[in-house]
């Protein structure tokens, strides 16, 4: 639209749009300002109260009662404003005053124009802080080096949690990666398979400690007079058994708490593996038939070999996922019934006992774990460049 | 090349070339019922949960609800009121509106021109520093929370919304970028060619022509960054802190999970809460969805 009409009428927009670029800095600028402040939402309002006359409705504002509700929406249009209007008007501008440049610098610079914040961004959130975490893992605080750090991983309790993290990594991903096999293989074979996906698929949209929740709930337990209102407990004790306290029995809590995992991530296995069987060329499925290839055979000699490289994906992908996992152990028991793993020892080393420098070694070690899988997409990414 | 494809099996997926008819029979239908049923369980167990009375909740399994769906007395919304007020839910859910328009709409368009410059503007080191981008997509988070966290309480945008944006906007940029450049560098070359001479700068290219034919993949991966964002925890706790006022949908949840850590009504009421925008997204975008986790996932 703005582009358009620079060109019906030049002289007009040539005052115009940076008049307005002017006023919409000015207003992000603002924006942030009142955003940086916690209490921005209310202050603002409160200024407008007074304005208005309404002093009593400043006053409770500021004190943290009144219109607090109506603060929040006027902070959150503010925000979603400066957050997306800003990054815009970022780009439109700079990218236009380079434009108005010599072509010969213009060309020079404007590649940095599109690629500068990216970069700017990665560097700042990603490579610094990755680079500054080893460092801080290897040097005491008065920068000496130092392998304390990671000497302290052969402790017996910090063997737990790495054995923890292991049966996390074959359990979580192995149980995701076969159950969305076979369901994607079990439910290509009937008609409404749509309907019957959306069912397995729902929990993704679900958040870990949301599932958490929803888990914690079939688990729970009560004393054994009382009446038990957990679904598996309530079974239990139908069927004649003693209610378990699931949470905090261990080792079975640490497959609990992978249960939890499974039923979400099944789902998107399910769904990358179903798009992949069928994209199985049928002349491969007709062929084995003819040679007399039974139905699982033709489905674990034929589709599974087919789609290997899927399988691939889908199982680093969660294995990466399920390294890192943090959520259901943070929220359901904390890790203090010998179920604690490495991303959520890091945590606790963080922000309760304070130790920077083994919550760096912590978090380097699932770095180091994840490098295979780093190397691997460099292959492959390197490959397609020399075939394109 | 491999474009195509998924169009072609998407018309003829109905029918599966390798399923024979006697084996559409009762076993895999009773089967697949009730792999569909036990998945449902838990999810159908909180939402009966949080609108049964309170009294009954601690007496009673919600099983039982359903099987006497008429009884007097059974069926509240009480619970909904009391988490979204006094709970805190209310507020923490236009903060998580706050948090995620912003870091979902950030990453997408500094990740799109990016991508385009990666794509289709020549300069030096390119190559290597796409590489570098690949590199950073399988990087964990935790390796950037401590030197994050001393950043921001030097720059005091510790407990800010806009250190939350800057910091999802960090994590998502790789797999942002990566995901656009896929897309955006398989655009026809033709078109880059003929713009270039009718005299289209840089940015009128960028803006007139690759964001409209770019809007499946910036919306697959919008659904995937709002998912991620909106669902975070780990982020949400490290960088906005523990005060109330900034509590997001999965803070929110926690804390009630501490302060009321048994009162079953209030905590399925506060979980379907933080579902329920992620579960309408699902609904009404299905199609979308699941080509946003489809897209989230191919690193290869």
């Amino acid at each position: 639209m703005a582009v358009g009409e620079r060109t019906a009428n030049p002289p007009l927009s040539r005052f115009l749009l940076p008049i307005l670029g002017v006023v919409a800095l000015g207003l992000c600028i603002g924006g942030v300002i009142i955003l940086i402040n916690p209490h921005g939402g209310q202050n603002l309002l409160a200024a407008l109260y007074d304005a208005l006359g309404n002093s009593s409705g400043a006053t409770d504002l500021r004190n943290g009662h009144g219109d607090q509700l109506l603060a929040k929406v006027i902070l959150a249009v503010i925000a979603v404003g400066v957050g997306v209007g800003g990054i815009w008007l970022l780009y439109l501008g700079v990218g236009g005053m380079v434009g108005m440049l010599r072509p010969a610098w213009r060309d020079r610079i404007l590649p940095w124009v599109f690629v500068g914040p990216a970069l700017v961004l990665l560097a700042t959130f990603l490579v610094y802080p990755g680079i500054a975490t080893v460092a801080r893992s290897l040097f005491d605080g008065q920068g000496h080096f130092t392998l304390d750090n990671y000497a302290v991983m052969t402790s017996p309790e910090m063997v737990e949690i790495l054995r923890n993290n292991v049966i996390w990594l074959i359990a979580a991903t192995g149980g995701s990666v076969i159950l969305g096999l076979v369901i994607a293989g079990l439910f290509d074979r009937i008609r409404r398979e749509a309907l019957a996906k959306t069912f397995i698929f729902l929990p993704l949209a679900i958040s870990l400690i949301g599932a958490s929740v929803i888990w914690g709930f079939m688990y729970a337990w009560e004393p054994a007079e009382q009446p038990q209102i957990g679904l598996l407990n309530a079974i239990i004790v139908a069927a004649g058994g003693q209610a378990i306290p699931f949470f905090t029995t261990s080792p079975l809590n640490i497959g609990a708490e992978i249960v939890i995992m499974v039923w979400l991530q099944t789902g998107f296995a399910m769904v990358v593996l179903s798009a992949a069987i069928k994209g199985v060329s049928t002349e491969i499925i007709e062929a084995a038939r003819l040679d007399g290839a039974n139905e699982p055979q033709l489905f674990f000699r034929v589709i599974v070999p087919s789609i290997r490289g899927s399988i691939v994906t889908v199982t680093t992908t969660i294995a990466i996922a399920t390294l890192k996992i943090f959520d259901i152990i943070y929220v359901t028991t904390g890790g203090r019934f010998h179920d604690d793993v490495v991303a959520n020892r890091m945590f606790h080393e963080m922000f309760q006992f304070f130790n920077d420098g083994r919550a760096a070694a912590l978090a380097s070690l699932l770095f180091v774990a994840v490098l295979p899988v780093m190397y691997l997409n460099l292959r492959n990414f390197r490959r397609q460049q020399v075939e394109a | 090349m491999s474009a195509p494809a998924p169009a072609v099996t998407r018309h003829t997926a109905p029918v599966s070339p390798w399923r024979p008819a006697l084996l559409r029979s009762l076993p895999v239908r009773i089967s697949v019922f009730v792999i569909c049923f036990l998945w449902t369980i838990p999810t159908l167990g909180l939402l009966v949960t949080s609108i049964r009375n309170p009294e009954q909740i601690s007496s009673t399994g919600w099983w039982t609800a359903l099987l006497n769906p008429f009884g007097a007395n059974q069926w509240t919304l009480s619970n909904y009121q009391q988490v979204i007020g006094s709970g805190g839910m209310g507020a923490a859910f236009l903060n998580s509106l706050i948090v995620t328009i912003p870091s979902t709409v950030i990453p997408i368009t500094i990740a799109a021109f990016a991508a385009y410059a990666f794509a289709w503007i020549p300069f030096r080191g390119r190559g290597i520093l796409f590489t570098v981008v690949v590199g950073l997509l399988v990087v964990p988070i935790q390796m950037s929370l401590i030197p994050i966290l001393k950043l921001y309480s030097g720059a005091s945008l510790y407990g800010t919304f806009v250190g939350v944006w800057l910091a999802h906007t960090g994590f998502g940029l790789p797999l942002a970028i990566f995901l656009l450049y896929t897309f955006i560098s398989q655009l026809p070359r033709d078109l880059f060619e003929s713009a270039a001479i009718d005299g289209a700068t840089h940015l009128q290219t960028f803006i007139r022509i690759v964001l409209p034919l770019s809007i499946p993949a910036l919306g697959a991966f919008a659904i995937f960054q709002f998912l991620w964002v909106w669902n975070d925890l780990l982020v949400a706790l490290v960088i906005l802190g523990p005060s109330t006022d900034l509590r997001v949908m999965p803070t929110a949840l926690y804390a009630l999970l501490g302060s009321r850590g048994g009162q079953w009504q209030l905590l399925t009421a506060g979980a379907f809460i933080t579902m329920l925008l992620p579960l309408l997204v699902f609904l009404l975008l299905q199609r979308a969805f699941v080509r946003g986790i489809l897209a989230g996932s191919v690193k290869s």
